[in-house]
């Protein structure tokens, strides 16, 4: 296959939330940028994020940056870096403010500011009660958020190449990123992009389990391509399993019905959060309120012939509210739990949502890798932003609505820095190594030649089962252990994928094959690390790390106040520490964790 | 778990490989947790993969697996199985070229949506804070901008039928509606403007194909009719 070169000043590898407000940066800076995305921008997956995006406006009540910062890092379980949470916290209002002023269709005050509803983990006054600073679109916030950056890269003519599919990360012999080889879907065409800043923005890989609220374009592409390329992945460990996935079909229901007023309910129609959480009850944090539910289930109080869900309550609120802040959730429920929530409960459960790990960046979006005695040092030419990175903000576990302002927050600055180095560099591009270019190709080729292989519907199932059974909302130590084991043997499978479909013309099934590449790393990756991490954590709980008088919640800061790294080769894992210096104010003190 | 058998029928078309397209009979066994269409797509993908269709979030959000359903134009997954006569028909939505078996080149339908200017349109310095909108003037923008570009509606539109590169077609200028009632925009003289012209906007002759499929229950049509009054109403 001939592969053809096409040079930018900068490429961007995905069109979501970050993607797109990163292209806005390059795009209105003069730089000639490629925008590269599986799925026409608009259907990525930000487009499903319901409840809102936080920022400390204070339309509602008072509120400020320092207790949203709080709030995040005691969220994240103290994983966070602390310089990172104070960067986006001060920023959110700059970014959300921006996205008005582009034509987001936010709801609105009686004063016509922002609406804002209370949410998840997020409190006033260093946690004292819930706070009004999720900023909302009905419960279409993500939907209304990607229109209105798409939108705006429309007026600022960015390049798009659409249904693209990045392959492979170019990366030369000194370690600097170089471009991405990239395949088009409708001919089957192989390009080399050829770039002096590469921007991933490839979002989570929730599709690495088997319930997930996650699109099936969510498959880490840019962190197996990262992997592939000698970027180790951080915390990848720390999955955050969304309380409200509808029973059985997985589809996320808004934390926001909780902000407006939604109760879950056991059997009994008891509201049982009121004995984890006393304080925030319902809005405690996600993982807090997941384990709670899964608890209940376990004790015998679950709903349902199977006593397999629980139940999440809104009869109680007023008709009108549902229908003006909720309508979305009341068209999910009627269509795939069957019960409209206006008249019965909703069925829920725990499901996997988000990923808090990724391609280890700072705060000014630079993909970070040691080198030599340094932890942290810039890959030169390589930016990362959103759910494929990890700054890191959401340390062991995210608050609702921090997942859009991260890629409001980190997607510009991503773009800044990107367009700071770009215009700062006096050098021609470099040329490209032919061996990154032929490692894409052999991963293309291998799907036409490989005999008697693998079926990828099969191999993916093996994999979304064997991540499932061994590492969900709770983990036990001998289940992680066989888990790396059955892992590893999935991943054997995946090397030697067959497809029938021999097409060059949107081939999806090679599409699904290459996909998997990506999703069995992070799989790996996650199993690994969670294995290897001997304590409780944020979303990471373990049996053999139970609530001690030492040990409040299982938490050991002594040993495991550290980021995980894991590197491909060989499963490597090593450590790097967490940043707790902020930028401008004092450290937020270690303690326990409680809602 | 009860599990039965459905019949499909699906429009085949691989260029590389077809001379041309032919409808292809097959089955496959669905059970009690396969709700939507959808589902049951990617269980017919899983037995044949070479049968090639757009689709991501599952939850009709992302508007990717629009498709032509017993003759209608819909979500496969919004679409319940249970309600669906066999064989169930699967054609690409009709009137765009077909690349490949229910895929279709949207790119005249995306064309038209960026010809009506789709991004606010405000000239004056942006404030340090939010531009002021009361809720009832937020209110306007519901049943608007919801629309997620799934095209069920412009492709069973006759008049977008005839002259796809002429006429904006409903998703297109329901879009249009969206800049000119959002009290922040400020271009609205220039929007109606840009629709003044035989084809555009007045092609279209309220057949309301469109209401009948918007699996987000949006109305173009009304949208429609209020910028022909606003037209009218500066004609005079």
């Amino acid at each position: 296959m001939k592969v053809t070169k096409r040079t930018f000043d900068a490429v961007i590898v995905g069109a979501g939330g970050a993607g797109l407000r990163a292209a806005l940066q390059l795009s209105e800076s003069g730089l000639k940028t490629a925008v590269i995305t599986k799925v026409f921008p608009t259907r990525s997956h930000t487009v499903a994020a319901q409840g809102g995006v936080a920022a400390s406006l204070g339309n509602s009540e008072e509120d400020h940056w320092h207790w949203h910062m709080y709030d995040t890092v005691k969220g994240s379980d103290w994983l966070g870096d602390q310089d990172a949470i104070e960067f986006m916290c001060r920023k959110a209002n700059e970014v959300v403010i921006e996205l008005e002023h582009y034509g987001m269709p936010f709801d609105r005050t009686d004063a016509g500011k922002i609406y804002q509803r209370p949410f998840g983990g997020h409190m006033s006054n260093f946690g004292e009660k819930p706070v009004r600073r999720s900023c909302a679109a009905a419960d279409r916030t993500g939907h209304a958020m990607l229109h209105a950056l798409y939108q705006r890269n429309v007026r600022a003519n960015t390049q798009f190449f659409v249904e693209w599919m990045a392959l492979d990360l170019i990366r030369d012999a000194e370690g600097e990123v170089l471009g991405v080889t990239a395949l088009e879907m409708e001919t089957g065409e192989m390009v080399a992009f050829q770039a002096k800043a590469t921007i991933f923005a490839t979002g989570g890989a929730g599709r690495i389990y088997y319930s997930s609220t996650n699109a099936f374009i969510n498959t880490g592409d840019g962190l197996g391509m990262a992997a592939r390329a000698g970027i180790p992945l951080e915390d990848m460990e720390f999955w955050q399993f969304h309380p409200t996935g509808v029973a059985g079909a997985g589809v996320l229901i808004t934390e926001g019905v909780r902000g407006e007023g939604g109760i879950l309910r056991n059997d009994k129609g008891e509201r049982f959060m009121e004995r984890y959480a006393p304080n925030a009850k319902d809005l405690a944090s996600r993982d807090v309120v997941s384990r709670a539910m899964v608890t209940e289930i376990n004790e015998g109080r679950g709903c349902g012939p199977n006593k397999d869900f629980v139940l999440l309550d809104i009869t109680h609120l007023d008709p009108q509210v549902i229908m003006q802040r909720l309508p979305g959730i009341r068209e999910i429920s009627i269509q795939f739990a069957g019960t409209d929530p206006i008249k019965e409960p909703i069925p829920v459960v725990p499901t996997c949502h988000y990923q808090m790990g990724g391609i280890p960046t700072n705060y000014g979006g630079q993909v970070v890798a040691p080198r030599a005695s340094s932890m942290n040092v810039a890959v030169p030419g390589f930016y990362a932003a959103g759910e494929c990175a990890c700054a890191s903000v959401h340390g062991a576990n995210r608050l609702g609505t921090n997942s859009l302002l991260d890629l409001l927050v980190f997607g510009k600055s991503a773009g800044e820095t990107a367009v700071e180095d770009v215009k700062k560099s006096t050098r021609a591009h470099k040329d490209l190594p032919q061996e990154a270019i032929e490692r894409s190709l052999e991963r293309v080729s291998r799907l036409d030649t490989q005999k008697d292989g693998a079926d990828v519907h099969e191999a993916r199932l093996a994999m979304q089962r064997t991540m499932q059974n061994h590492c969900g909302v709770f983990r036990f130590a001998d289940k992680l252990k066989e888990g790396v084991a059955n892992i590893l043997a999935v991943q054997q499978d995946v090397q030697r994928t067959g497809i029938k479909d021999k097409s060059k013309v949107f081939n999806t099934a090679r599409v699904e094959a290459l996909e998997l590449d990506n999703l069995i790393e992070v799989a790996v990756a996650t199993m690994i690390s969670a294995e290897a991490r001997k304590e409780s954590r944020g979303a990471h709980v373990r049996d053999d790390a139970p609530d001690t008088a030492e040990k409040p919640n299982g938490r050991d800061d002594q040993n495991w106040l550290k980021h995980t790294l894991w590197f491909k080769e060989g499963n490597r894992l090593d450590y790097k520490s967490v940043k707790l210096t902020p930028l401008t104010v004092p450290t937020i003190e270690l303690k326990k964790r409680a809602y | 778990m009860t599990t039965r058998t459905m019949q499909f029928k699906i429009y085949r078309y691989d260029p590389d490989r077809d001379d041309k397209p032919y409808m292809q009979d097959i089955s496959v066994e669905v059970d009690s947790t396969d709700r939507k269409l959808l589902d049951a797509l990617v269980k017919l993908k899983a037995k044949d993969d070479t049968i090639a269709f757009r689709r991501s979030c599952r939850e009709g959000v992302c508007g990717s697996d629009a498709v032509n359903i017993n003759g209608r134009n819909g979500l496969a997954c919004l679409t319940d199985l249970k309600d669906l006569p066999e064989p169930v028909t699967l054609r690409p939505l009709p009137g765009l070229p077909v690349i490949r078996d229910l895929i279709v080149d949207m790119t005249q339908f995306f064309k038209q949506y960026h010809s009506i200017k789709p991004y606010l349109i405000n000239n004056d310095p942006p404030p340090e804070t939010e531009r002021l909108q009361s809720p009832e003037e937020r209110d306007e923008l519901n049943g608007v901008y919801e629309c997620i570009l799934c095209a069920c509606c412009s492709t069973s539109c006759p008049s977008f039928w005839w002259n796809p590169d002429k006429f904006v077609g409903p998703a297109g200028l329901l879009q249009a509606y969206r800049f000119i009632a959002d009290t922040r925009d400020q271009a609205t003289s220039e929007r109606l403007d840009n629709l003044e012209d035989p084809y555009r906007l007045f092609r279209c002759h309220t057949i309301m194909n469109c209401v009948d499929v918007c699996p987000k229950g949006l109305n173009p049509t009304r949208a429609i009719g209020k910028i022909k009054d606003m037209m009218v109403k500066r004609a005079i």
